[in-house]
Order: C-alpha cells, then sequence, then structure tokens
C-alpha cells in the first residue's frame, strides 16, 4: 500500500470541505482528502478509478467565485479549494421499452421520450460542467434534430454522474437523452454482426454438443494434450 | 514534465530498444514452466498472511487472513431483537446486489414472471462490472468454437476448472453477447457488422468484444436502464444485506438489509435469493491495492458461509498483472489488458522485455515480482513503489498513429489529467488484487448447495480454476446472471416456505463463543471499507503538521 507518508517534506494545503477548513497533505485526491479529514465516505465513491461517476463533485476557491466541476476520485486538491459533492440529483427519467423505439423517417424519438428537451437556450453550462469534456450542448442539439447517431457517438464517454442536469437551467437531463440515443443506435441502427447471429443458431441446434461433453469428460492429460496442440492465431 | 528525471533516463532505455523489440518475439512458456514459476513468484503461495478456518464448511482449510477474518466473523444482527413477524417486503425473488450479475439475474427473473427486489449497497450498477475495460469472451468468429474457448480457459485456470461450469460458460456466450446487443449495447464493430474482437492472454483466438475501453460501463448503463423501465422489478439503493434469513425447513428465505445512513433494518421475506454481490478487492489481501470498487468486501461470501455454504478455491486471487504504480494517485487503478493485446509490451529497467507480453494474467504477475525483486530490475517512484514499464507508445507504432486515442480514450483521458501523455510515454505498471478466483460453490445454474440461493458471478466460484483468463469475468456475470434468474424464478414458483428463523445465525455465535473467538473476529459483513484517518490521529498530526506512516491509503 503506497503511504503518502513516505515523501520526506510534505506540503500541507488548506482546504474547505462544504465551507470548514481542514488541513491536508498535497497529492491527495479530493476523495483521499475527505477521507484524510476523518470522513467514511457512504455516498459519492464508486469505483474509485474514474469510471461509474458516483463522485460528482462542485468546487471553487476562496479567492475566485468560479464555479467548478470534478469527479472526486480522479481530482488532485489545490490550495484554498472549497468541495462539496451532489452524490444525488433527481431526474425522472423516460420510461420504454427500447422494442418501441424503432426509427422512423419524420419522426424524433428522442423528443417523444424528452419534450422538454426542445427548450434548450444553448447556454453551454452543460459542456462547461462535464468532467469527461464531452460536447454536452452540442450532442442537445443533434438530439433535437434527432441525429441519433451523432448523439450516441458524441456522448459514448458518459459516466452518468449527473452534474449536467444539476446545473442545467431548463431541468433537462442530457445524460438520460443519450443513453436512450445509445440503446436505439445499439438495437437498431448499428450493422447486425452476422457472424454472431450464425454462431448463436448453431448453437442452439446443437453443433457444438458432441465435442463439449467430450471435453467435459476428458481427463487432465487428454486436456492438456489437446491444448498444447492448439494452433495460435496471430493476434491483430 | 510528468516522470521525475531519474524515471525519464530509463524510458530513454525503453525508447532506444523499441526498434529491436519490436521484430522481438519472446515465446509463451509450457504449462509446467508456469507451475513452477507461480509456486514461486506468485502471491498466493506465499506462506505469510494466512492461516486455517477454525469453522464453518471449509474448516481446517487456509484462506487469506483477511477473508478468513471475515467468514468467521460475529454477526452483525441479534436474532433475539429481531422480529421475524414484520416483513417489509415479501417477493418472490431477491437479488442482492446490483451488478453486472445481480442486474441479468433481476432482467430474466421478471421475464419468467417472477416479483423482483433487488437490494444494493451502494447506487444501483455500482460494482466491478463498471470498471471493466477489456471486454467479454465469446466464441463466435467462424474460425473459432466453443470448444477452444472451453480449453483456453481450462488451460488458463491450471485444469483446476469446474468443466461442468466452463462447458455452460462456452455454450451460452454468443448468446449473451446477442442479447446485450438487443438491449442497445453498442458493441465495437467493422463496417460491415461484423465484430470488432481482441485476443486476451491466453486465448487461441480473436475473441474478446469491447466497447472501446468502456465495455463494463457501456454494458451497465444499457441495464441499469432496462431494470427502471420494466415493471415488477423494485430495487432499493444504500441497503445492503447483513444476514440470511432461513425458514425450519433449511432453505434460505428472504434477508435483512440496514439503511447506511439510518440504521433501520428491513426484512425480505423471498422465495429463492441470489446474491450477487462480486469479490473481495477491498480487503486488500497480502496487502495488495486493488482495481476493485468502493464496495467490493467479500459480503455474500460471508453471509454464503454463515447458512453453510462451501467455497471452492477461496485461496485462490488474481493479481492483474498490470496495475498503475505512478503517479500515486493512480496507485492500484487497472490499465486494461487490451493494452497488451495490442501489443504493449512489458519492459525493465533497462529496456529488456520481461516476458512474452501475452502470458496469462498469474505468470506475467509473476514474471513482474520476479523482475522486481529478486532481480532488481524495476523501477521505484518517488514514493517508493516499484513497478516495470508497460510500453504504450509502441501500439502506434504497430497498428499505426491515433490507434491508442481510438483504442483507449478512458486511460489517455485519465492520465492526462495528471500531465502524464501515454500516446508517447509508457506507463509503469506492477499487479493489483483485481479478482477473486475462487467463491462459494455451486452448479451449471448458480445454485448452491443449499437450496433457496444462487450466485453468479465473482461470489461464486469454480468456472476459473485457479485463474481467470481476460474477458471470462463479465461473461461469466451474463451468463451465470441470466441461469441463475431462470432457475431462480422456476424454483420460487414451486417452493413452499416454512416457518422463518434465525437459528442458524444463534448456532454460529455459539461455536464462535466456543471456540473462544468472539472479540478477536470482526463483525460481517464489512460492508464498506474505511479509510477514514481516526479522529486521534488527525488532532496529534494537526499539532505536527507531519504524517504518520500508515495513516492514508490510496484507491
Amino acid at each position: 500500500m503506497a503511504e503518502v507518508a513516505e515523501k520526506e517534506k510534505v506540503q500541507m494545503l488548506d482546504i474547505y470541505v462544504m465551507g470548514k477548513r481542514y488541513k491536508v497533505p498535497e497529492g491527495l485526491t479530493i476523495q483521499t482528502a475527505l477521507e484524510y479529514c476523518g470522513y467514511h465516505i457512504i455516498r459519492g465513491c464508486g469505483c474509485r478509478a474514474g469510471f461509474c461517476g458516483a463522485c460528482g463533485t462542485i468546487y471553487n476557491f476562496t479567492y475566485d467565485p468560479t464555479i467548478r466541476y470534478a469527479l472526486g476520485c480522479q481530482k488532485e486538491i489545490e490550495q484554498n479549494m472549497v468541495i462539496t459533492q451532489i452524490p444525488f440529483f433527481p431526474a425522472t427519467e423516460a420510461l420504454y421499452n427500447v422494442e418501441d423505439l424503432e426509427p422512423k423517417e419524420g419522426e424524433n424519438k428522442l423528443v417523444e421520450l424528452y419534450p422538454d428537451i426542445l427548450t434548450c437556450f444553448g447556454c453551454n453550462n452543460c459542456t462547461k460542467t462535464c468532467p469527461q469534456d464531452l460536447e454536452v450542448m452540442e450532442f442537445m442539439s443533434a438530439a433535437i434534430r434527432g441525429d441519433i447517431k451523432r448523439v450516441a457517438e458524441l456522448s459514448f464517454d458518459c459516466l452518468i454522474c449527473g452534474l449536467c442536469a444539476a446545473r442545467c437551467p431548463q431541468g433537462l437531463q442530457p445524460y438520460n437523452v443519450a443513453l436512450a440515443a445509445r440503446r436505439i443506435y445499439g438495437h437498431y441502427m448499428a450493422p447486425k454482426s452476422q457472424h454472431n447471429l450464425n454462431r448463436v443458431k448453431e448453437i442452439e441446434e446443437g453443433k457444438f454438443n458432441v465435442e463439449l461433453e467430450e471435453l467435459k469428460k476428458a481427463s487432465e492429460a487428454e486436456l492438456r494434450k489437446r491444448y498444447a496442440a492448439r494452433e495460435i492465431e496471430p493476434a491483430k | 514534465m510528468p516522470y521525475p528525471p531519474y524515471m525519464e533516463e530509463s524510458i530513454r532505455k525503453l525508447e532506444a530498444s523499441r526498434q529491436r523489440r519490436m521484430k522481438e518475439e519472446i515465446p509463451l512458456i509450457s504449462s509446467d514452466e508456469r507451475d513452477i514459476i507461480v509456486r514461486k513468484y506468485h502471491p498466493d503461495y506465499r506462506e505469510t498472511g494466512k492461516r486455517k478456518l477454525l469453522l464453518g464448511p471449509n474448516k481446517d482449510e487456509t484462506m487469506p487472513e483477511e477473508l478468513a477474518n471475515q467468514l468467521e466473523g460475529n454477526s452483525r444482527v441479534d436474532p433475539d431483537k429481531v422480529d421475524l413477524s414484520k416483513i417489509g417486503y415479501d417477493v418472490d425473488v431477491l437479488i442482492i446486489g446490483s451488478g453486472g450479475a445481480g442486474l441479468s439475474a433481476a432482467l430474466l427473473a421478471q421475464e419468467n414472471g417472477a416479483k423482483v427486489l433487488i437490494a444494493t449497497k451502494l447506487r444501483l450498477g455500482d460494482s466491478n462490472t463498471i470498471g471493466a475495460e477489456g471486454g467479454t469472451q465469446a466464441a463466435d468468429r467462424p474460425n473459432d468454437s466453443p470448444v477452444l474457448h472451453y480449453l483456453d480457459t481450462m488451460g488458463g485456470g491450471h485444469f483446476e476448472n469446474v468443466p461442468e461450469l466452463v462447458w455452460a460458460m462456452a455454450r451460452d456466450a454468443p448468446m449473451a453477447i446477442k442479447w446485450l446487443e438487443d438491449l442497445g449495447v453498442n458493441w465495437d464493430k467493422e463496417t460491415d457488422g461484423s465484430m470488432r474482437e481482441l485476443e486476451l492472454a491466453g486465448e487461441c483466438r480473436r475473441r474478446v468484444h469491447s466497447c472501446k475501453d468502456y465495455t463494463g460501463l457501456e454494458v451497465m448503463r444499457v441495464l441499469r436502464d432496462e431494470v427502471r423501465c420494466r415493471d415488477n422489478i423494485d430495487y432499493i439503493e444504500f441497503e445492503p444485506a447483513i444476514e440470511l434469513i432461513m425458514d425450519d425447513e433449511g432453505q434460505v428465505a428472504g434477508a435483512i438489509l440496514v439503511n447506511l445512513e439510518t440504521n433501520e433494518l428491513s426484512l425480505v421475506r423471498a422465495k429463492a435469493v441470489i446474491v450477487a454481490t462480486g469479490g473481495l478487492g477491498r480487503l486488500h489481501t497480502q496487502g495488495f491495492p486493488t482495481t476493485n470498487h468502493y464496495g467490493a468486501t467479500a459480503d455474500g461470501l460471508a453471509m454464503a458461509y454463515r447458512v453453510g455454504c462451501s467455497l471452492i478455491y477461496g485461496d485462490s486471487i488474481q493479481y492483474h498483472p498490470t496495475g498503475a504504480v505512478y503517479p500515486l494517485q493512480f496507485v492500484g487503478i487497472l490499465i486494461t489488458e487490451n493494452v497488451r493485446a495490442l501489443g504493449g509490451q512489458i519492459i525493465n529497467i533497462d529496456g529488456e522485455q520481461v516476458a512474452c507480453n501475452l502470458e496469462p494474467r498469474d505468470i506475467l504477475a509473476s514474471f513482474e515480482i520476479r523482475e522486481c525483486t529478486e532481480r532488481h530490475k524495476g523501477i521505484t517512484t518517488p514514493a517508493g513503489n516499484v513497478g516495470v514499464w508497460e510500453d504504450i507508445p509502441l501500439i502506434d507504432m504497430i497498428h499505426g498513429e491515433g490507434t491508442i486515442a481510438r483504442r483507449l480514450p478512458s486511460l489517455v483521458h485519465k492520465f492526462s489529467r495528471f500531465n502524464i501523455d501515454l500516446i508517447h510515454e509508457p506507463v509503469l505498471v506492477y499487479p493489483t488484487l483485481h479478482y477473486q478466483n475462487g467463491g462459494v460453490r455451486m452448479d451449471a445454474n448458480s445454485a448452491t448447495e443449499v437450496p433457496g440461493l444462487w450466485v453468479p458471478g465473482e461470489v461464486g466460484g469454480g468456472v476459473h480454476g485457479r485463474n481467470r483468463l481476460g474477458g471470462n469475468a463479465t461473461l461469466d456475470i451474463y451468463v451465470f446472471g441470466r441461469r441463475a434468474g431462470r432457475e431462480a424464478t422456476r424454483y420460487a414458483k414451486e417452493v413452499k416456505l416454512g416457518k422463518l428463523t434465525l437459528n442458524h445465525v444463534r448456532q454460529w455465535q455459539k461455536e464462535l463463543e466456543w471456540l473462544g473467538i468472539v472479540k478477536e473476529r470482526p463483525f460481517s459483513p464489512m460492508l464498506l471499507p474505511n479509510y477514514a484517518r481516526q479522529p486521534s490521529d488527525y488532532l496529534a498530526d494537526l499539532y505536527t503538521e507531519k504524517l504518520q506512516s500508515g495513516l492514508v491509503k490510496l484507491a
């Protein structure tokens, strides 16, 4: 386990957790700084590796009121940072069956699911908020135009932290709109994988049953032999 | 400048040898040689940090000490103070945990007509699945077959895997991929629709399906959305199970949940219970950092053990060979195995390859440990951690400029936050606690030895033997999650529950008392690791402004 203390001289920084001052050593993330302050985190902590979006955090500085956004597990603390976590933000997700969302000419499924998106007035707060640096407003414009493919592409790295919804003056939920778009794209618009469908059919017809049953019963020596004899496809 | 100058010096050596290394082929070692190096260097074979279990179904077997403590822990409930007549939720199928296995089980249970409740410790979907970067194996290309998948999995697991489980996993794999695609998962594809598949270590075909390096996240986004959209699936967040409830017929019949914020208990009566709580990374066995999420604390193992389930290969832990070592903020986090699949080599301080980059995980981890300990060819960071280089820029030289940015966006983005440019610089790696190879003993439908209880996913054991191949964990959860959901529902339609009881908890505590270890053992399940610095330490430090060793743990 890495120990911060192994550094010889550690610079101590002032941070303000929900307005309260603590001294913490430099080099910590917002998350580990909270733990250093003595917090046993319940909400606001998930994968601790920048994937899950549980630790959305809003911060600014005592000398600079501009609001900034980060994932608590990814952002290193700085002197005079004032932080608060937003582990939950209310958002009402549309309920649907993806089987009912086949895109058709002249229809905009995303507007049907989330009619409010038409009220977007382009303030760009969502884009400024995104800790993944996604072009959120741009994919919201694409959603309004009905360009599902573009929404799916631009939003692919979304962690669903919800910070964009927290800052939208119109109460929109860009992350949920994008999720619906990606599901529609994956289900209807991505080209079908014929080799996968073929293999599923073969398995259902029992093509590999005999050989798999044999393997299940094979001795370890036999398995080792067959394992060593495998031909290895060159990596691409 | 991202790395300190002395580390840059070693990087210059790595760059100098790159042209030569591009053509250098180090052969894979044989399965006999594998057994030798693993026994000598793998952490599973160290004698320290382990002890024998004193009670329960695996009594006298040796386990990592941290796990043994959880298995032999004290119950968090006093059976005499719980009124079992006050049922909060009455359902057909209770699912504990909401990762890939839990949610797959929930969807299949619902489809088969069950009323489902999901109880989860953190947010819906918070799990190790969400951080799975590499992908999911399924033998669906024409030159591949479930038979080859079966052989690869067996060989990777040192031929100790349970055959019927490997059979089920290899057979169901292509169907799992199709099921997820139908739900709206965006697999990486070529323009003609064929899947873009990678060959991870120990695999004889390109078989790993990915969604850039956000594979688990993409699947979890879709599964979570689908669960929310369906009727008859309810879920409660921040409310983990702390004990299973049984009936007087010896069947599992529900669970006790605790609200993590108010400490209120609720009782769930369920005809069938699916424990899908994942692994144990946050126990930090052998003192290793971990890639695991905050809630990976072996809860399901402890609860299942207490109702009489045995573990298989409970002592077998996967230390992933490419955990980050630098910067300090990233110690222990995963560098996806796709880097190796794309040609990233493992390099020592002198710019030499440590082993073939396509060795299975336990083998490469053993080589790295040898390189950094016995051979002293590792690179030491300013914080005192040791690692070897993983040569990521080599990927663009092999596959063309832009490949790294396109295929590994999350990795590049993460390190750029600390001014490390992985397109031009290597990353320092060392083994990190990644996965529990073993788990609760189960059959091909994830049913345990105790009626009414299923254990799909990482909490269940046997399918991976003593070493899991890349791409088989996310496959395991979909395949066995789906099987468990279906089977538990079939069972729930037939079973007659008797009178609810916590006598198994009373009996357990009696045994702990009889052994005289009540006070020595912690409460279990652990629920969350505690990385908070204790208040007394804080006061001490406030005056000296000097840190003491061992107080702050990272990642």
